[in-house]
């Protein structure tokens, strides 16, 4: 009897423990692979060259344009989810009757569970020619419709959390505003954000994450076209993108081609985990503020 | 106009605005289904679901990929579920707060935050190559499965904690031991909030293309999977694969398989929210 519960404890604790492996199998995988990348180009090219041409017979391998490609996407995804979730957030806490709030944040988080592969072909199908209409000098693929499209995927994100997060205030706080006569708009704005801005913030840093490593809608509508800029109008090309355009290829493995998707998913990694970190950290400081 | 006059008005103004954005998502949703509808129905029909894939966009059919979701699908479910649910159990009913379980309470929450990309690169070296899986159905579950944990870890741990303690005592009083207790309480009280749970990570998993074309899972698979070590695609792949292409015909065929996708996403999340109502509704304590 003892004896098999002890199994069981130790079958139930190594699955607990496979997360950890998963996360050391992660950065092992990034990092011997890309330590072999960074033998044969240097971390400083990598970080300061310009280009990024390493399927072409002039290999230039400067990390900066598919960053700037991925930043652009993800500023233009936070332009339209930012505003947008956060008013959603207020009017649904201040405003709205609970059994509208009831009816929409489900489907709302509708929104959220459609695969991103679906977001691509709208993007490139529907809001790009859209578009185009609007701005004729707008490419065929670009930064901008990615961008919109990734936004309208992150609404819910952003809505429900910061939701949340403002629900979590406590009534007396509101309340107390009400006695000093403010207005709905006041108290929300004046009150009510400011006191739940670090769950707002939390929600936001991890749209952001979601937005860097988000796939398959850039790989469908922004383009396969590294370059440093800042113009949404043009095809550009992301991390993530070019990740699945040298895996779609035959590119030999051992190669150094092969081995430049791993210092860019490292690159991404970094990124990614930098920001779920700060995220995690804003969490647990404040989390008991009002309790 | 007075002060609180001026309030009032952009109270009201904002009052529009938030209307205005809590339906501008909607109304985006519903443009981009009646959408998609419109241009995807026609095309699907009996052949559509049981034809091979094709160079040619007019006898191009799905049968190979929507018998390779189903297929992941399975596997993802048989690996994910004890994994997962081992896992939450262990983290709820079992570890103390120690630097161990707080270490691995961040590390779910950071790995949930990881691009699935990402899983997609350690798909490529542990399983495809290390473990020489090539770009298998085994190798796609895997990779699939690793992706969904933190959602199955962290679902199951809420169902475990909502089951109150008094059922816990109530069963040592009998003399129940520890497992006996989880196994035989605790476990059927939260069965459909963990059920839920890896629904909803399956539906997930039904979606993503991106670690499943970084393992070299493939666009044009000429026969159904027959076994875990075939090779196989997937919708989202044979969707990305159609909408990569220029003529519109392929377009129309995207259409229609991500019509076939959504109903199987939908379905999905359609199932988890009704096992959660009947839970919420079924249980009083």
């Amino acid at each position: 009897m003892k004896i098999s519960e002890k199994i069981i404890e130790g079958l139930l604790w190594l699955s607990a423990v496979i997360t950890i492996l998963v996360t050391i199998g992660i950065i092992w995988v990034l990092l011997s692979e890309s330590i072999a990348f960074f033998q044969e180009v240097s971390i400083v090219d990598f970080l300061t060259e310009k280009e990024w041409t390493p399927l072409f017979a002039d290999k230039k391998f400067g990390i900066m344009p598919l960053v700037a490609g991925t930043l652009l996407t993800t500023f233009i995804a936070i332009s339209v989810a930012l505003p947008i979730g956060l008013t959603i957030a207020v009017y649904l806490n201040e405003y709205a009757h609970a059994t509208l709030k009831q009816v929409v944040k489900p489907m709302l988080e509708v929104l959220a569970t459609i695969p991103t592969v679906v977001y691509g072909f709208f993007a490139l199908t529907v809001v790009t020619p859209f578009l185009q209409a609007i701005i004729p000098s707008l490419a065929g693929f670009n930064a901008l419709s990615a961008g919109i499209v990734m936004g309208i995927m992150i609404i819910p994100m952003i809505s429900s959390l910061s939701e949340d997060a403002i629900s979590a205030v406590p009534r007396s706080l509101r309340e107390a505003a009400y006695g000093m006569g403010s207005t709905r708009l006041q108290t929300a704005f004046g009150v009510m954000v400011p006191a739940a801005s670090s769950g707002i913030v939390v929600s936001v840093i991890l749209a952001i994450s979601r937005a860097v490593g988000e796939t398959m809608i850039v790989a469908i509508a922004a383009g396969q076209q590294p370059r440093l800029t800042l113009n949404p109008l043009v095809p550009i090309e992301t991390i993530t993108t070019y990740i699945v355009q040298v895996s779609l290829g035959d590119v030999p493995h051992g190669s150094l081609e092969y081995r430049t998707i791993f210092a860019a998913g490292i690159t991404l990694f970094v990124f990614t985990f930098a920001l779920n970190n700060i995220s995690f950290w804003i969490k647990k400081k404040y989390q008991e503020k009002y309790d | 106009m007075t002060n609180s006059d001026r309030n009032r008005l952009k109270d009201k103004v904002f009052q529009v605005f938030g209307v205005f954005c809590t339906f501008i998502g909607l109304v985006v949703l519903a443009i981009f289904l009646i959408d998609i509808v419109q241009e995807g129905i026609a095309r699907i029909d009996w052949d559509f679901l049981m034809d091979l894939p094709s160079r040619r966009a007019s006898s191009a059919g799905i049968l190979t990929a929507w018998v390779g979701t189903l297929w992941l699908l399975v596997l993802t479910a048989l690996i994910s579920f004890p994994l997962g649910v081992g896992a939450g159990i262990y983290l709820e009913e079992y570890s103390r707060k120690t630097k161990l379980s707080n270490f691995l309470e961040i590390n779910i929450a950071n790995l949930a935050g990881v691009p699935s990309i990402i899983y997609g690169l350690l798909g490529l070296e542990i399983f495809v190559r290390q473990m020489r899986l090539g770009g298998s159905l085994l190798a796609g579950a895997l990779t699939l499965s690793l992706l969904i944990l933190p959602i199955i870890i962290v679902t199951t741990r809420e169902a475990i904690k909502a089951v109150p303690g008094s059922v816990r005592d109530g069963s040592y009083a009998l003399g129940a031991s520890k497992w006996q207790t989880i196994w035989n309480q605790v476990l059927p009280a939260s069965f459909g909030g963990i059920l839920t749970g890896i629904i909803l990570a399956l539906s997930r998993a039904v979606g993503e293309a991106a670690p499943l074309i970084v393992i070299g899972a493939l666009a044009y698979v000429p026969f159904t999977p027959a076994s875990p070590l075939d090779e196989f695609t997937v919708l989202p792949i044979q969707i990305f694969n159609w909408t990569s292409r220029p003529q519109e015909e392929f377009l129309t065929n995207a259409a229609a398989a991500i019509i076939v996708l959504l109903f199987i996403t939908f379905l999905l999340n359609g199932i988890a929210v009704y096992l959660r109502n009947r839970q919420q509704r079924k249980i009083r304590w």
